[in-house]
């Protein structure tokens, strides 16, 4: 298997994407920012789903997103990632839209794959994508 | 001592935690994100679980003192540090939190304080050995020399997509 180190010129996917992680366990999101920047991405950081609607300019202070949509937003690739393999709970992220589920721990040959798989996700926008807990 | 022994040395130790399962390969996975710009990354997050142990223990004690325990919250703190410790490869810790989460469950409230003591044992045990597997590979880099820790795949790896 290719060290972790030798990553730049194998995903020239063009711009690097932008993703907007999403965990509750700081542990976690600081492992996730690290895998992420390895594979230069450009992190943003959010500690709960609240946090990173209203990075995205849907949620507010409120916490209402009621009837708030983006028709651009939507079209943001979604990973689930979760430390429980609970089929009807996977089966529902696909139904809601997501793109991916994946298990953790996450390891950095997991987020090279998804980085690859970028260039072929469904709706790429403008190279964002969206990996939440 | 020469670098070769060092080397040596802080192998051996990282070897032996992983046959005592105080390891998972996913500690690897951690060192090896390690670079010039984020020399000290495995370090640094791994202070940072024991760090949020902490926290996460006062919480826990104070859940399961409460005279109607409330084991959903007691729950959702075990699920927390299952994450993380699984996350730095912790696995002895690990664990004992996916048995700690079945008495919850259980709403069985003898098993949680029992998995409460094995926690805060297995957590000082491996804080321990990670103290020393710190030290040791700051004594090789201090001579100059280096390591990187093999990766191996992993079980539960994300191999194949879920649904991609």
């Amino acid at each position: 298997m290719a060290s972790s180190s030798s990553t730049s010129n194998e995903f020239d996917c063009g711009e690097e994407p932008h993703v907007l992680a999403v965990d509750d366990n700081i542990i976690d999101r600081k492992l996730i920012e690290q895998i992420l920047k390895k594979y230069n991405c450009k992190v943003t950081i959010a500690e709960n789903g609240l946090r990173a609607l209203e990075y995205l300019g849907i949620g507010d202070q409120k916490g209402t997103t009621e009837n708030k949509e983006s028709s651009t937003m939507k079209e943001i690739p979604v990973v689930i990632v979760s430390s429980e393999n609970i089929p009807t709970r996977i089966n529902k992220c696909i139904e809601e839209g997501a793109q991916e589920f994946m298990l953790k721990p996450i390891k950095p040959s997991d987020v090279k794959k998804l980085r690859c798989q970028m260039t072929s996700l469904n709706k790429p926008t403008n190279g964002r994508f969206c990996l939440g807990r | 001592m020469n670098v070769e022994q060092l080397k040596s040395r802080f192998k051996g130790h990282y070897d032996f935690m992983v046959a005592e399962k105080f390891l998972d390969e996913q500690f690897s996975q951690l060192q090896q994100l390690q670079d010039e710009s984020t020399p000290d990354f495995a370090f640094e997050v791994v202070s940072l679980f024991f760090e949020d142990c902490q926290k996460i223990f006062h919480d826990l004690d104070r859940a399961l003192e409460q005279p109607m325990v409330d084991f959903k919250t007691v729950d959702n703190n075990v699920h927390t540090l299952k994450g993380s410790s699984s996350s730095i490869g912790a696995a002895r810790v690990t664990h004992v939190c996916i048995a700690f989460r079945s008495f919850c469950d259980e709403h069985n409230l003898e098993g949680c304080l029992r998995s409460m003591q094995e926690l805060k044992r297995e957590t000082a045990l491996v804080k321990n050995q990670f103290e020393i597997l710190f030290k040791l590979e700051q004594q090789l880099l201090a001579a100059g020399g280096s390591i990187t820790l093999p990766v191996k795949p992993s079980p539960q790896s994300n191999d194949h997509p879920w649904f991609m």
